[in-house]
């Protein structure tokens, strides 16, 4: 048990050496991923500007204020920063296809294991720079905030962070080891992109998509990438619902956990290695 | 015969024929690399609908965002004019001038870049033909003919709801300040793109590109306030992204037309500043030539 920890710990620690090489890189590359809410700024203005004066008063888009519109924009940066994997299916695929995933199968490492500490390490790293231009952005536009939520909906707040980082993770380690199959995923992983950045609240807060459309794509898993952390910081989901929806994310992250671990399972069953 | 076959066998000619055979046919030479890419793409047929399926799928997501909004208001700011199909009008510009700028140098100002870092442009170098020139049409990706097309369709879209038939002249005047506006886009990637001999790699400057671009895609009248008027008049007159679709959108959208004499400044500094982008965008790229130090041995 001890060596297997030893193992995990140095695998994590080797990991965040790695990442720490790209710092200044890092820190430039997390400033200028602000720049765009400049113009998303300017943009709600006009619309807020429009329905105000065109609207008899009303001062609300789908139940959100100008603020809430500007502050659900970078409450979706962190929850992207937790939920997003970039290149983790196109690397799995990648080994897959090269064969360099050999190595899971004849060490003593666990395919998924291994990645899962390799983002651990990832994100950690990246909280820790990032939080320099998170925190002068956030302290810049701190007017547009309504204030810190109460205990037990910060608590929501941080658990639906974790869990966002967790389902992000399966849900791209279950597309990638689909690569066991098709050794080229790129369709399916533009698809997935398209969902994930439409669905997941991204662009705009899910209450804004009418009727069914709604409907439909909260039904999906999508939405607790992005949307749900911030609706909670903002205090748009709350009591039952609140729980509910916690309890759904748990689910779909416990969901896609199984469906990794049986891709790997079935996948390495199917997979031939050639060469040396 | 190759180029650099021609250009030998023509050394025993008297001079003044000599500079007519070994001066290239610019026209001919962009019709074959606009063949060669053709040819490229419709051998990797699989890659090329990829691709343009992938610019359909991130126009339609973005046309459905403004779809959303324009649900909950009539306009993008009050008493501005940009109603939900003049807007459309405006993304259509915004679509045909991204589409043209990616047709035509987006890979190739990358491919530059990469040139400079692995050392590959020694070979832009010895060719007979203006280096500039050819490090800027090398590659023609067809893909992005997509927008081209959906721009077309949004705009007649867009025109028919608003009953509108433009005249001759504005569509002369769309066509000039679409080409000023992909001028403008070319000076400044092809400058960024430039950085390179000085950087050694620039990602965040391409990174920079694409942030910096992002303004051109809204109208200027969003942009008002304490620090919206400073941003305006910043990206309208020092780095100015921001008449890139403005102008030309304008003249598309009857209601928007220039009319007093004030208004037609705007389009006369877009001329000024197309043609200035242009020159500084060369003299840039030619010091960037004269500090190139090749990275191999």
């Amino acid at each position: 048990m001890l060596a297997r920890a030893g193992i995990w710990w140095t695998i994590l620690s080797i990991s965040i050496e790695e990442r720490l090489v790209y710092r200044g890189d890092f820190a430039l590359g997390t400033l200028m991923r602000f720049l765009p809410i400049v113009t998303q700024i300017f943009l709600w203005k006009a619309v807020f500007s429009a329905v105000e004066t065109l609207g008899s008063g009303v001062d609300r888009v789908a139940g959100y204020s100008y603020h809430d519109f500007i502050a659900y924009y970078l409450l979706t940066m962190v929850s992207r920063a937790f939920s997003s994997m970039p290149g983790l299916a196109s690397g799995i695929t990648r080994d897959i296809r090269s064969g360099a995933v050999k190595k899971y199968l004849t060490q003593p490492v666990d395919l998924i294991g291994f990645l899962f500490l390799y983002r651990v390490a990832h994100k950690l790293v990246y909280y820790a720079i990032a939080v320099v231009p998170f925190a002068a952005v956030f302290y810049l536009l701190r007017s547009y905030f309504p204030g810190w939520p109460h205990g037990p909906t910060f608590a929501a707040y941080v658990a639906s962070l974790l869990l966002a980082f967790l389902l992000g993770f399966f849900m791209e380690v279950t597309l990638g080891l689909l690569g066991f199959w098709f050794l080229e995923i790129s369709s399916l992983l533009f698809i997935y992109m398209l969902l994930s950045y439409f669905c997941s609240g991204h662009m705009f807060p899910l209450d804004m998509l009418p009727g069914m459309w709604g409907q439909a794509i909260k039904a999906a898993p999508f939405q607790y990438l992005a949307y749900f952390p911030s609706a909670i910081f903002l205090g748009k989901v709350a009591g039952a619902e609140l729980l509910r929806g916690l309890a759904t994310q748990l689910a779909w992250v416990a969901a896609f956990m199984i469906a990794a671990r049986l891709a790997f399972c079935f996948g390495v069953r199917h997979y031939s290695g050639f060469g040396g | 015969m190759t180029t650099a076959q021609r250009t030998f066998e023509s050394a025993g000619l008297p001079p003044a024929m000599r500079r007519a055979s070994e001066r290239p046919h610019y026209l001919r030479v962009l019709a074959t690399f606009a063949r060669n890419s053709l040819i490229r793409d419709m051998t990797f047929r699989a890659n090329f609908l990829m691709e343009t399926a992938t610019s359909l799928g991130w126009l339609a997501m973005n046309l459905t965002f403004y779809v959303v909004v324009f649900h909950y208001t009539p306009m993008l700011g009050a008493g501005t004019g940009w109603g939900k199909h003049e807007f459309f009008l405006f993304l259509a510009t915004t679509y045909l001038i991204n589409g043209l700028v990616q047709l035509l140098f987006m890979t190739n100002a990358d491919e530059f870049s990469e040139m400079i870092r692995t050392g590959s442009l020694d070979f832009a170098l010895f060719k007979p033909i203006d280096t500039q020139f050819l490090v800027s049409f090398q590659r023609i990706e067809w893909s992005s003919l997509t927008n081209v097309a959906f721009a077309g369709a949004l705009a007649t879209y867009a025109l028919g709801r608003l009953g509108y038939v433009p005249s001759v002249v504005s569509c002369g005047l769309y066509a000039l300040y679409v080409a000023c506006g992909v001028a403008i886009f070319y000076s400044l990637m092809i400058s960024l793109a430039s950085a390179s001999v000085w950087l050694g790699r620039n990602q965040a400057v391409y990174d920079f590109w694409f942030y910096l671009s992002n303004f051109a895609r809204y109208p200027r009248e969003i942009f008002q306030g304490r620090v919206g008027s400073p941003l305006r008049w910043l990206f309208t007159f020092v780095v100015p992204v921001l008449v890139v679709v403005n102008v030309p959108a304008r003249f598309l959208v009857r209601s928007l037309a220039p009319r007093s004499a004030g208004e037609w400044m705007l389009p006369l500094f877009t001329l000024g500043m197309a043609a200035a982008g242009i020159c500084i965008s060369r003299w840039l790229f030619n010091r960037a030539l004269a500090s190139y130090r090749s990275a191999s041995s």
